[in-house]
């Protein structure tokens, strides 16, 4: 029971920054290895907003959201659209924009470090335990899971049923289709890219509230969301969330009943499988 | 061998030769320096074999270097020295093979992905056994091998590791994969197994990772797992080799010069912002000098003898 919630609490969260991932990569089909540090950088901010003004970390998304959001947009202008625009094939574009991101992610690192210093941080925000099946839980981690919760679902149904997130998944499904009806590719890609970005850094913001972070954790998520995003099949929205809450239980589990310091083995574990297995994800189709 | 095989093969043995008198001359700042070097020029030759043609980056240098280093650190009250090389070696060997078998049949990002977390992964779980067994995390090397001895052992590797290069590329092997790099459809249909050619690859590249880091072991006489397992040393590696330019075996040494040079410099006086240099220099690489130098030099004396 303890797992079993515990698990949901962090897979709601997981499943709002691999959405995020999951707009850059599957739409904008830039593999951003800095997702992780744009959440760290919601997260500073977040941190920043609380101790300087008193702004609580949920309210401050809407500040944080639209910021990552221009600065991601700015990000994908400058340094990936002249990738985008040289890239010979497919192959081509993702070992560049794996290479530029990469390089992306450590400007972030040292600037972050440079303003933050290299410590660990967290702020104490709502830490009232709440009791649910005997069981304790800090009412920080509930709202967060609530407002991943919420985020969540206007996401899925802004891009389930309306007519640009119809868009969005058509450049998603096929990028040369989608421009003969109609759709500006570069913008809605942009659109996406920045988009990721702002849910990525509301995801940040909502994991600043429970967890301790410092500069550099970043990758760390990078590698989750990414990971979740494989597991549930890239293209596959509801993919994306399911294997979220399994990634959430399995590190829960293993948290609880082995090491804490072993969460991210049982996040390569299920990759693994998912590899193995089932490479085109758990919900994927299989492509030719 | 053809005229030019010839001369650039008297080249290297002459420069190698060279280089080798390093340790006679000098003792302190430029034999570390060197040792640096030879250990940036092995590494980054080897991560190029791999990756240069297949256009796969690989992250998993540090994992494999910190593999062997532990392997030393783990046998060195039991096992003679050298009999500890060659099982790091037989280690990296085997988990290249397996990280190949799960990840090298599909598409380039389910490796990159899977290799950017494998040396924080084997930290986390060395951490966690040397926890649970109860010893200390830390593990003592001491033996009597001096740092003149190891720059002149990584310099033999680094002859090994030019021969294999040299012999790859004149074999069937090297032509399957540049066919592969070009592209893989193409190989495919040509009747290549572009699984076992790129697994083959990779377990040469993390064979030498690996005895680059049990060779460097001795060298560091304590060993910790934040240590032997940095996360800087497969991005540095990426960056030197690509700096110099991975499609050439000589590229990632024309690369690592200069880099290790500069970047000790940089590193001396901005010892707090190398992750945001780091970045700069990727972004550098990506931007400023798509082909590295080799693709630089290339292009340059072409132009000269195109108009001689």
């Amino acid at each position: 029971m303890e797992i079993l919630l515990g698990g949901i609490l962090l897979g709601g969260t997981y499943a709002l920054i691999a959405m995020g991932l999951q707009l850059q990569y599957g739409v904008a089909r830039i593999m951003n290895l800095a997702n992780g540090e744009v959440l760290v950088a919601g997260s500073f901010s977040a941190l920043w907003l609380f101790t300087g003004a008193q702004i609580n970390p949920i309210l401050a998304i809407v500040l944080l959201a639209p910021g990552a959001y221009i600065l991601n947009y700015f990000i994908y202008q400058i340094f990936l659209r002249p990738l985008v625009k040289r890239a010979k094939s497919e192959g081509q574009l993702e070992v560049d924009s794996i290479l530029s991101t990469f390089g992306i992610s450590f400007v972030f690192i040292g600037l972050l470090h440079a303003i933050f210093g290299g410590e660990y941080f967290n702020y104490e925000y709502l830490e009232i335990p709440f009791e649910i099946f005997g069981q304790a839980y800090g009412v920080n981690r509930i709202a967060a899971f609530l407002g991943a919760a919420i985020l969540a679902a206007l996401l899925y149904i802004w891009l389930t049923h309306t007519r640009s997130g119809l868009k969005l998944r058509a450049v998603s499904v096929n990028p040369s289709s989608a421009r003969l009806v109609g759709i500006n590719v570069e913008r809605t890609s942009a659109m996406a890219f920045a988009l990721g970005g702002a849910v990525t850094a509301a995801g940040g913001s909502l994991i600043s509230m429970f967890d301790t972070f410092d500069a550099s954790i970043g990758v760390v998520f990078t590698m989750k969301a990414l990971i979740i995003v494989i597991l549930g099949g890239v293209k596959e929205i509801k993919g994306t969330i399911v294997a979220a809450f399994i990634l959430g239980f399995a590190e829960t589990a293993v948290a609880t009943l082995i090491d804490p310091g072993l969460t991210l083995a049982a996040a390569f574990l299920l990759f693994v499988l998912v590899l193995l297995f089932r490479p085109q994800g758990l919900f994927g189709r299989q492509s030719s | 061998m053809t005229r030019t095989e010839i001369r650039n093969f008297l080249i290297t043995i002459v420069l190698f030769a060279l280089a080798a008198l390093i340790p006679l001359s000098d003792s302190g700042f430029w034999l570390s320096m060197g040792i640096t070097i030879a250990t940036y020029m092995v590494l980054s030759t080897s991560w190029a074999l791999f990756s240069g043609p297949t256009h796969y980056i690989s992250l998993a240098t540090g994992a494999f270097y910190g593999i062997g280093m532990f392997t030393v650190g783990v046998g060195i009250e039991v096992v003679p020295y050298w009999g500890l090389v060659i099982i790091a070696a037989v280690i990296g060997a085997v988990l290249a093979a397996l990280i190949g078998l799960a990840t090298l049949r599909l598409s380039g990002v389910y490796f990159v992905i899977f290799t950017l977390g494998l040396a924080e992964l084997v930290r986390q779980i060395v951490t966690w056994v040397q926890t649970t067994m109860g010893s200390s995390s830390g593990l003592y090397v001491l033996t009597n091998i001096t740092e003149p001895i190891i720059f002149w052992e990584l310099l033999v590797l680094g002859i090994i590791v030019y021969f294999i290069g040299w012999w790859i590329n004149r074999s069937r092997l090297g032509f399957a994969l540049r066919i592969i790099g070009n592209d893989e459809v193409v190989a495919v249909h040509s009747g290549i197994n572009t699984a076992a050619a790129k697994i083959i690859l990779f377990v040469i590249s993390g064979t030498v990772a690996t005895i680059v880091g049990a060779l460097l072991a001795p060298r560091l006489s304590y060993i910790e797992s934040s240590i032997a397992f940095s996360p800087m040393l497969s991005f540095i590696v990426v960056i030197t080799a690509l700096l110099g330019g991975a499609q050439r075996l000589w590229g990632p040494i024309v690369g690592v010069i200069p880099f290790m040079l500069v970047w000790d410099f940089l590193t001396a006086t901005f010892p707090n912002q190398t992750t945001l240099m780091l970045g700069i220099c990727f972004l550098l690489v990506v931007y400023a000098i798509p082909h590295g130098f080799a693709g630089l030099i290339e292009k340059n004396s072409h132009r000269l003898r195109g108009r001689g």
